[in-house]
């Protein structure tokens, strides 16, 4: 009962955390509404079992990515409250493209019947790091390196913009 | 309700449509990568409701999530610093400046 309350809850703050990030015309706004999204998710997960996966979430996605955005908006937007012109037309061809996509995805979730199984299992977190360092240790390592590269491309390209602006 | 796979799949939909309608109607690069974490996002959720409610080994849709938390990452990294080098070339991160491709 509560836990159900809860749990529409949680999905209440996510959709609307999600419709402010797209529907807002200030940039700000938008960056808190994907903040409130992403917390939302990271309770659905708790749902699902996977507290790591909710933990790496508030962690990753709200502690760093999130904030990460907020800096660029800073940077970029020095006057980050005016609100960018929108046109009607492209907000009526967006609205019925997404509606179009929701509409068919939501029947074909409905209407498949899914090959469900028992819920109750190894969802601990000593189980997927042994399954990162062994089964997965490939594209573990993979992944690493992307990181490294997006590292260094980062620097490279910050670099350079300061290069330019002293010539 | 929070015992039926149906219910996570259509928030992940709803995510997603959300993410394409941000993606086609705004016209500001960080707003267009706002609406592709949201859309990251309800992938991720997807796969943490397969791998609860279809799977036999519970692990294996977590460690999906985690790569596609990191490629985020990476990609937000990557996106931001082009966001700010636009910027400062263009003055302004809107995508309708952005129509040199010389050098």
């Amino acid at each position: 009962m509560i836990k159900d309350a809860v749990f529409i809850g949680i999905i209440f703050l996510t959709l609307l955390g999600a419709f402010m990030a797209v529907w807002l015309r200030n940039i700000f706004y938008n960056a808190l509404g994907l903040i409130l999204s992403l917390a939302g998710i990271a309770g659905l997960f708790l749902y699902l079992n996977s507290e790591f996966l909710a933990v790496m979430q508030v962690i990753i996605y709200i502690g760093a990515v999130s904030i990460a955005i907020i800096f660029a908006i800073m940077l970029s937007h020095p006057d980050f409250r005016q609100h960018e012109p929108r046109s009607a037309f492209k907000v009526v061809r967006a609205a019925l493209i997404a509606g179009f996509s929701f509409f068919v995805l939501q029947k074909t979730v409905r209407g498949t019947s899914w090959a469900l199984s028992a819920t109750d299992g190894d969802y601990s977190i000593r189980t997927i790091g042994r399954e990162l360092l062994t089964v997965y240790a490939l594209p573990f390592e993979a992944v690493s390196l992307v990181l490294l590269v997006a590292i260094l491309g980062a620097l490279l390209l910050s670099g350079r913009a300061g290069k330019e602006d002293a010539k | 309700m929070s015992g039926s796979l149906q219910s996570y799949l259509l928030v992940s939909t709803a995510l997603f449509s959300f993410g394409v309608f941000g993606l086609l109607a705004r016209r500001n690069l960080i707003a267009l990568l706002i609406s592709l974490e949201l859309i990251l996002n309800s992938a991720s959720l997807n796969f943490v409701a397969f791998n609860k409610f279809t799977l036999a080994d519970k692990t294996m849709g977590q460690i999906f999530s985690i790569f596609i938390i990191a490629l985020a990452a990476a990609e937000v990294c990557i996106a931001l610093s082009l966001v700010l080098l636009l910027y400062r070339k263009t003055g302004s991160v809107n995508v309708d400046d952005a129509k040199e491709l010389k050098g």
